[in-house]
């Protein structure tokens, strides 16, 4: 009987075999390392503003504390997103004629807001309240990171619930005392795992993990 | 034959049960035809679905959205949203805060006091306000649906001139010519058709014009108004004058075909005031309450002793009770009917008892004569100055309205009438069927409207001009005892609308004609306190400092953008420009009034002072003679009063708390005449009556007086947008202005056809299950725990569940089955705060109604005829050990560390286990895509801290949890324990008798704490072991024993 | 070497006398092997397969176009509500996979059993119960109301969630349940096919055939190391397969047994329901082997023995199932639980009783004519009775899962369910995606055991006596 296949066939075929867990294996960690990319995340990413607004300048150089402009931090869920009046407040002064300003003059002006592209986007399902984040002694910067660097506001984490989860499960290792909440490049004075747990205690923290602290 | 058969079956059932025992609902029985058809075939009409016209529209847009959704959901890369903040930012808002804004529903003649709940200029939702003396904090169904009426696409958005479009501007130019035509003749040309006014600047405004014109008529007209209770007063005091009730201070109250705790402008007062008699913490006497009514009411199922007797023959009772009491000028009259005269008999000995502390009142339905009678029996029982006082009436012009529109038609047919200004409302619909108003109209040369909808009124009309929303405008309000409230806006006119002072203005001596509604009243008020506005006044759209607001002020969702559901924050712009803040000016003495006046939402002393009266010797004979045969008696319905709320989807799916029927009317009949007449629920009959005739399905209500047939206005509209247009039946055809309440001598005959009405609840028997436990005074105080006992009792331990400890806070919830009316303002509420989406007729039919809250309604007794009645509202029960959570397979529904079984939408597939395995069956699901990503408008009205749920996701009540994390939130940042009362619940604030009560059970002191530890406390289902958090009160009855002989034992109870 | 030289021995002798055979007399090896791979290789295919098998594709066809509607619209278009969440679908899932289970019984406990009777029938049975799988596993993803997260949650990677699926409910239990049914079904239906493989590889005219064959046969030689290690994996497998018959549908009563519904809740539903799976199995089974071995001719290998051991079966299982029902409703008495009792009283009175006394008569009632010799021996009743053994089954969980549901603890949040027609569509739409399946399986594999039929020809016994 005349042969169909030849001897490649014999390896061939085991050699699928393996292949077919690699294939496997592969898809897998391949799904892993995707779904926390910066592409899916957004982290990272320089997004395109109407206006050039430049933290690193206002907040590093200047030294303008968080709250002038985020006013509701502290008071609402909401951290506020400055009204046009607030810019000129100053810029009515300084740097009034500057071509780069220009958006912000003609929205005074004319009574048109901005419409600035939002960075730290939660899914519309995710309740969260910085009030209260900012009162159990968060740091602005540990969700939103080295802001006084950025000359363009990016985002540092990738906000997916596991990060949530994360500090709410142990929020001994993230916070800090509530003088140092808008501090930027804060060193904890003693070892976090000193500071940490005595903070919890007096803040009262309960790092809240039900699902209805975020989901409604 | 079936249903006779069928019907004879319940009877023989029902003659076979003995004292208290629970019967079936007659439907259940008789077997529904739906049900005989699904026997016979196997394709049941659901394949129907898409012809119902609402299903059409969802499926429509099912067919665009649930692709994107599709794509959308599964993707985890989210769309870029934009923020858009203030250009100046108005100083009282605090971005991601709502604002409360006191203001008043004008209603039927009256006024309620509102909260309005804002979130960043987006009226979201209505609350009581707790100053107003006619809400204290509560509201009813139709001010909490009002909401989606602000926002209605359907609203009439341009100003028309036969069918063109015009600017205001046209519209002024063209009356301001028409005043000049009339200036020489006095008017007499010039009429203008008003509903009921009972705003002050109004009045004044029409006073104004009329001494310019005296010759020119203005002429109110509102389908359901206490016509009769006016004219009572008349004919009792010979002057118009409004009773009202203090029932809170009555032991014995007599309600004649009065639905005193629902309808009507005091009716909220009226039953916070009852309740506070009957709750189950209350330890005082208990109220008792005889209900003598032609149809089931709200308040006659909350009734001790309820005698269902013909409308026509209420008259009857009212002058042999009269008689009884030895009120001077009555003859006495023989009641007939053996159960009527001992019902009587004692009802007098009672009264007699209580003189001085009795209250009777007399519906609105009822003749003026029952209502003079009824006068003069208060006053005969010492009850004047005790439980009823006289004032002046909250509307400024009272008349005999049905009087002066049948003159007003006369007027118009004969020509002499140029010009007709409609001034809201719909006559063309609403009037009585022989006046004939369309044709009447269309002879008046020149016919003005102005309406909130193109309606069939605007369809007869040359001129058609949008009114404003009452949210959308500035005005004033008197409440039923004399209060006035400021109404101020709560957003600029979405649609262009003008408010009826704007309208008036147009011929004004003043101003030119066109002046904004803000100077008009601030004007009329002025030049009533006398104060002056010397000072600077602010700019004509003023804020009001946020009121202190009942619930804790709210955090926004995760940024602008989550607040409409659908995530469009585009929405914010969309917004016409929130309300500015005001540059501060030193105030001047009226601003610092007037200001103050709009912060508490009334002004303060402008109640009305008890007036003296005096009865007229004699008393006026009897009225209708009493009819044979079949009775019709109209009522507006409980859902769309008299069809202005026909297009508000939210109340055409509210499933009416008697009958819960949905999406149409029926023609109520009570079961002993159907099973003579040989009919059965959705049966199509035709009445006739003097050559009109009208077809309707009837529909079965236990409590139906013998041979009277119910029917509710407000459907059959033929012009009244997307959602109200061409559903239910017309019946106005039969109301005439000769019997604008009670019709006798009708036919009724059988079509043959059969129609399917969409019911949420098929089944009113309780089976013989302990859910509802009920016992007399007697048996109460014989037994305080009696609830208790008729529980089974079952080791604790037989759970595989882990046991929890619950630290910190543990939510809970209380309802009182005494005091609950089955009102439904709980159900609007909730569906309002909990963005509950509208499924529409079919889908109702098939089961898949989406409200968190429901009311279930059980009849139990021996007599169908007349039942018992009893109001279950039936929220999520929050299991301890929730059979819900353990089925779930990815987690999507959880216990809190508060004991709430948490519902995540995002989280949910849909397997539909946790309702399969939910013993209360309180689970809802989107089997479509039911919420509305589409219209704009809607999208306004959203919650922003409530998600907008998706196709394909189980939702349910979950304790207003979003109010509860607000509270925290709060109170952690001002480092406190949340306080008790400090959460309040949708429904809960809604409740006019405080039936619902939420709050913590680790906090011993909390009411809901106190009212567990109530001996009438109890759970349902316990012998399940799930350990509800929702508890309920049991029932104490208050019979009057000569009527009700005491049982010893309430044994039977357990049926 | 023929038949005629073969001498039967007295066993075998005596076998033939007592009851029909379980391969008719005078097969060769040879015989054996023409007639059963010339049914793929060589006979021409047979217009009543095109028709039969167009039939069923078309009603395929309607499956994918109900797929494609309730993926676009949501399950709405089915007729669940509140309170009826499920219907239809888990009615189907629970059907299908219940006639999944002959197929393993057969081909693993009767061999373990050293049951001869199942060689010519496991190898279509097991097919069987692949597509009854197949048909099974779509309806616990598409009942769901989103389908795309369902497979995401479950499959929960990359997990950026730090959520896990819930274990302690049942729906994940099933999951993992038909998936190892499947899984392992399949292996033991392909290892059973490697010889018979070989052997069509040997046999094939055409070089595609022999290619294909080639590569599913693995290099098979039917070397002694080979058939030693064959037989080794086959009883190997048969040996997990085995917990499986009685694991799977265990699991699958879970559904009900665990929640807290009356008509649910009731400890006996795992030996009820794997009972009435192998009742249903079996019928399937006769449902399919009455018209195979008309049309393929294929009598001498099916044989009465066969329809006679199935019916059997089927009687014993079918008892079982209706002792199940006797106690269902003995408890609902003996308890004195109203809610059990009421669910009782609703089944047997209720809107819906006209299908539960249907179910009785059939489960019950109907199944008895299986005692009698007559009735086994009439293959066209037989047929008829097997199809309604299938509708029966089809009720019951009808009722179970309805019946129970429509009215339970609250008489508020009672109501009726009507399917649609989506919902008939999906059900029919199931039924032509197995027969599409099945047809393509009786033209492209052997239907039967050749290797396994060659063991049973007399020819073997002798070798074995003489060898």
């Amino acid at each position: 009987m005349p042969q169909i296949f030849d001897r490649s066939a014999n390896f061939l075929s085991k050699a699928s075999l393996g292949g077919l867990l690699l294939f496997v294996g592969g898809v897998i960690t391949l799904l892993m390392v995707f779904g926390r990319s910066s592409y899916v995340t957004r982290a990272n990413e320089y997004i395109e503003q109407p206006i050039q607004f430049s933290h690193a300048h206002h907040v590093g150089d200047d030294g303008i504390d968080c709250r002038y402009c985020h006013t509701s931090v502290e008071t609402s869920a909401f951290a506020g997103i400055p009204p046009t009046k607030t810019c000129m407040n100053c810029h009515s002064q300084l740097w009034n004629t500057a071509p780069i300003l220009e958006p912000v003059r003609a929205s005074f002006r004319d009574d048109k807001p901005l419409h600035w592209i939002r960075v730290h986007d939660l899914p519309d399902f995710v309740y969260f309240n910085h009030s209260i984040h900012v009162k159990k002694g968060m740091g602005c910067e540990t969700c939103h990171g080295r802001v006084d660097q950025m000359p363009l506001m990016l985002q540092r984490n990738s906000l997916q619930m596991e990060w949530c989860i994360n500090c709410h499960r142990n929020p001994e290792n993230y916070v800090r005392p509530r003088s140092e909440i808008f501090t930027m490049g804060y060193q904890p004075a003693e070892p976090q795992s000193v500071i940490g747990p005595r903070l919890v205690k007096q803040y009262a923290i309960k790092g809240n993990t039900s699902c209805s602290t975020c989901h409604r | 034959m079936s249903e006779i058969k069928d019907i004879d079956a319940l009877r023989a059932q029902l003659d076979g049960t003995r004292g208290k025992e629970y019967w079936r609902s007659l439907e259940a029985l008789s077997g529904t035809p739906e049900f005989k058809e699904f026997l016979h075939r196997e394709f049941p009409q659901n394949a129907s679905e898409w012809l119902d016209p609402v299903g059409r529209r969802g499926f429509l847009k099912l067919m665009s959205a649930s692709l994107a959704l599709a794509g959308v959901s599964a993707c985890t890369r989210q769309p870029t949203e934009e923020l858009v903040p203030y250009v100046r930012q108005p100083e009282e808002l605090v971005p991601g805060k709502p604002l409360f804004y006191a203001t008043a529903m004008p209603f039927a003649g009256a006024g309620m006091g509102l909260l309005v709940e804002s979130h960043e200029g987006r009226p979201t939702k209505i609350e009581g306000n707790p100053d107003h003396p006619s809400s204290r904090g509560a509201t009813d169904l139709f001010a909490q649906a009002s909401i989606l009426g602000l926002y209605d696409p359907d609203r009439s958005t341009t100003i028309t001139n036969l069918g063109d479009i015009e600017p205001f501007s046209a519209f002024v130019v063209a009356m301001r010519s028409v005043l000049a035509a009339q200036l020489s003749k006095k008017g007499a040309g010039l009429r203008i058709l008003t509903e009921t006014i009972a705003s002050p600047t109004m009045a004044a405004q029409i006073d104004d014009l009329l001494t310019r014109l005296p010759a020119a008529k203005v002429v109110q007209w509102e389908p359901f108004f206490g016509h009769n209770a006016r004219e009572g007063s008349r004919l009792a005091f010979n002057e118009y004058v409004a009773p009202q009730y203090a029932v809170e201070k009555a032991d014995v109250i007599l309600s004649l075909d009065a639905d005193f705790m629902c309808v009507g402008a005091a009716g909220l007062r009226n039953a916070r005031a009852f309740a506070s008699r009957r709750r189950a913490e209350n330890t005082g006497t208990r109220n008792r309450l005889y209900a003598v009514e032609s149809t089931p009411t709200n308040s006659g199922s909350r009734a001790d002793h309820r005698l269902p007797l013909k409308a026509s023959q209420i008259e009857g009772v009212a002058r042999a009770l009269a008689a009884k009491l030895n009120v001077p000028g009555v003859a006495a009259v023989s009641v007939s009917g053996e159960a009527a005269s001992k019902f009587l008999e004692s009802l007098a000995v009672d009264l007699q008892g209580a003189r001085g502390k009795s209250l009777v009142i007399a519906g609105d339905s009822q003749p003026a004569s029952v209502h003079a009678v009824v006068h003069a029996i208060n006053a005969a029982l010492g009850n004047v100055g005790q439980t009823v006082s006289y004032t002046q009436t909250p509307e400024a012009r009272p008349g005999n309205q049905i009087a002066s529109l049948r003159e007003l038609v006369g007027e118009m047919n004969a020509g002499t009438v140029d010009f007709v200004l409609i001034l809201g409302g719909n006559p063309v619909y609403t009037a009585p069927a022989d006046l004939k108003f369309g044709d009447a109209l269309a002879k008046v040369r020149l016919r003005a409207h102005v309406g909130q909808y193109e309606d069939e009124t605007a369809e007869k009309c040359q001129w058609h001009v949008p009114e404003a929303h009452y949210l959308e405008m500035w005005s004033d309000v008197r409440a039923d005892d004399g209060t006035v409230t400021i109404v101020q806006p709560l957003i600029a006119p979405l649609y262009g609308g003008k408010s009826p002072h704007e309208i008036l203005a147009a011929f004004a001596e003043t101003g030119g004609g066109e002046r904004p509604g803000y100077d008009i009243v601030r004007e009329y008020w002025a030049k009533q306190t006398g104060l002056s506005t010397a000072a600077p006044a602010a700019p004509p759209v003023v804020v009001a400092a946020p009121v202190p607001a009942p619930a804790a002020p709210k955090a926004p969702p995760a940024g602008a953008a989550a607040g409409v559901g659908a995530g469009a924050p585009a929405a914010a712009p969309a917004v016409p420009a929130p309300i500015a803040a005001a540059p501060k000016p030193a105030l001047s003495p009226f601003d610092l009034a007037w200001r103050k006046w709009l912060h508490d939402g009334l002004v303060p002393g402008t109640a009305f002072a008890t007036r003296q009266v005096t009865l007229q010797g004699a008393m006026p004979p009897a009225a209708t003679p009493v009819g044979d045969g079949l009775e019709v008696v109209f009522r507006p319905d409980p859902a769309v009063h008299d069809g202005r709320f026909s297009n508000n989807a939210w109340l055409q799916e509210l499933p009416k708390s008697l009958t819960k029927l949905t999406w149409d009317n029926a023609a109520l009949i009570a079961p002993g005449t159907a099973k003579r007449l040989l009919l059965i629920s959705g049966d199509v009959v035709e009445l006739k009556q003097g050559g009109q005739t009208v077809r309707i399905p009837v529909w079965l209500a236990p409590g139906q007086a013998a041979d009277t047939l119910t029917l509710h206005l407000g459907y059959g509209r033929t012009r009244s947008g997307r959602t109200g247009t061409g559903i239910g039946f017309a019946v106005n055809a039969l109301r005439t202005t000769g019997a604008p309440d009670t019709l006798a001598g009708v036919q009724l005959t059988k079509t043959g056809d059969n129609y399917e009405l969409a019911c949420t609840q098929d089944h009113g028997s309780l089976e013989g299950r302990n859910l509802i436990r009920v016992a007399t005074q007697a048996q109460y105080t014989a037994d305080p725990s009696f609830a208790a006992k008729m529980q089974e009792e079952i080791p604790k331990t037989l759970t595989m569940l882990p046991p929890r400890s619950y630290e910190g806070y543990a939510w809970g919830m209380a309802i009182d089955q005494n005091v609950c009316t089955g009102c439904n303002a709980c159900v609007v509420a909730c569906q309002a705060e909990n963005n509950v989406p509208v499924v529409g007729k079919s889908q109702v039919a098939n089961g898949r109604e989406m409200h968190w809250l429901r009311v279930d309604r059980y009849y139990t007794g021996d007599d169908p005829d007349n039942p018992d009645t009893y109001h279950q509202p039936m929220p999520c029960q929050q299991c301890e050990s929730a059979p819900c959570e353990v089925v779930c397979p990815v987690s999507a529904t959880t216990h809190s560390d508060e004991g709430l079984n948490d519902m995540v939408y995002n989280r949910c597939v849909g397997t539909r286990y946790c309702s399969n395995n939910c013993p209360f069956k309180v689970r809802r699901f989107n089997f479509l895509l039911y919420g509305d990503f589409t219209t704009e408008s809607y999208k306004l009205q959203r919650n922003p801290d409530v998600t907008v749920r998706s196709r394909g996701v189980m939702e349910k009540c979950t304790y207003c949890v979003q109010r509860i994390n607000q509270a925290r939130v709060a109170s952690k940042l001002d480092d406190r324990e949340i306080r008790d009362g400090e959460v309040v619940t949708a429904c809960q604030s809604a409740c006019p008798t405080e039936a619902i009560v939420f709050g913590n059970l680790n906090d011993p002191n909390s009411r809901v704490s106190k009212l567990r530890a109530n001996t009438l406390n109890y759970r349902l289902l316990e012998e399940l072991n799930v350990r509800p958090r929702t508890s309920y009160m049991a029932v104490v009855r208050n019979p009057n024993t000569t009527l009700e002989p005491a049982k010893p034992t309430n044994g039977e109870e357990r049926g | 070497m023929a038949a005629k030289e073969h001498v039967p021995d007295h066993e075998e002798l005596a076998l033939m006398q007592r009851t029909p055979a379980v391969i008719a007399p005078g097969h060769t090896f040879e015989s054996v092997t023409d007639s059963i791979s010339s049914i793929v290789l060589t006979k021409r295919t047979t217009i009543g397969w095109f028709f039969g098998f167009a039939l069923a594709f078309m009603f395929l066809m309607v499956l994918n176009m109900t797929i494609g509607k309730l993926l676009l619209e949501g399950i709405g278009i089915w007729g669940n509500n509140i309170p009826v969440g499920w219907a239809f679908d888990i009615i189907n899932f629970v059907w299908w996979i219940g006639i999944g289970h002959a197929g393993t019984l057969i081909s693993a406990i009767l061999l373990l059993f050293r049951q001869q009777w199942r060689t010519s029938i496991n190898r279509f049975a097991e097919a069987m119960t692949l597509f009854a799988v197949a048909c099974a596993a779509m309806f616990p993803l598409l009942h769901t109301g989103r389908p795309w997260l369902a497979i995401y949650w479950l499959f929960p990677y990359p997990n950026t969630m730090g959520l896990w699926p819930q274990f302690r409910s049942p729906l994940i239990w099933d999951v993992f349940a038909v998936s190892t049914y499947g899984t392992v079904s399949a292996l033991f239906w392909f290892t059973g096919l490697v010889p018979d493989m070989a052997t069509l590889r040997d046999r094939a005219q055409s070089k595609a055939a022999r290619v294909i064959f080639g590569m599913l046969s693995l290099g098979w030689r039917g070397s002694a190391r080979h058939w030693q290690r064959y037989e080794m994996a086959y009883l190997l497998l048969a040996g997990i397969s085995t917990p499986l018959v009685l694991s799977v549908h265990s699991v699958v009563s879970f559904d009900f047994a665990v929640s807290v519904l009356p008509g649910w809740h009731a400890t006996i539903f795992p030996p009820y329901f794997v009972a009435g799976a192998i009742y249903s199995g079996f019928a399937m089974v006769m449902t399919l082997a009455i018209p195979l071995r008309k049309f393929y001719g294929l009598e001498d290998f099916i044989t009465m023995r066969h329809i006679h051991n199935m019916t059997k079966v089927m009687l014993a299982t079918g008892m079982i199932v209706a002792y199940g029902y006797a106690n269902e409703a003995f408890f609902a008495w003996y308890s004195s639980n109203a809610y059990e009792a009421y669910m009782m009283l609703n089944r047997m009175t209720g809107p819906y009783a006209v299908f539960y006394w249907t179910l009785i008569a059939i489960n019950a009632v109907m199944i008895q004519l299986f005692w009698f010799r007559k009735i086994r021996e009439n293959i066209p009743l037989l047929f008829v009775l097997s199809l309604l053994v299938n509708v029966g089954m089809w009720l019951e969980r009808f009722i179970i899962i309805v019946t129970s549901l429509h009215r339970d603890f609250l008489p508020s949040s009672w109501d009726m369910y009507y399917p649609t027609r989506w919902d008939f569509a999906m059900f029919t739409g199931t039924i032509g995606l197995f027969f599409s399946l099945f047809f393509l399986f009786v033209r492209f594999l052997p239907a039967i055991a050749i290797f396994e039929m060659r063991t049973i020809v007399p020819e073997a016994k002798l070798k074995q006596h003489h060898g």
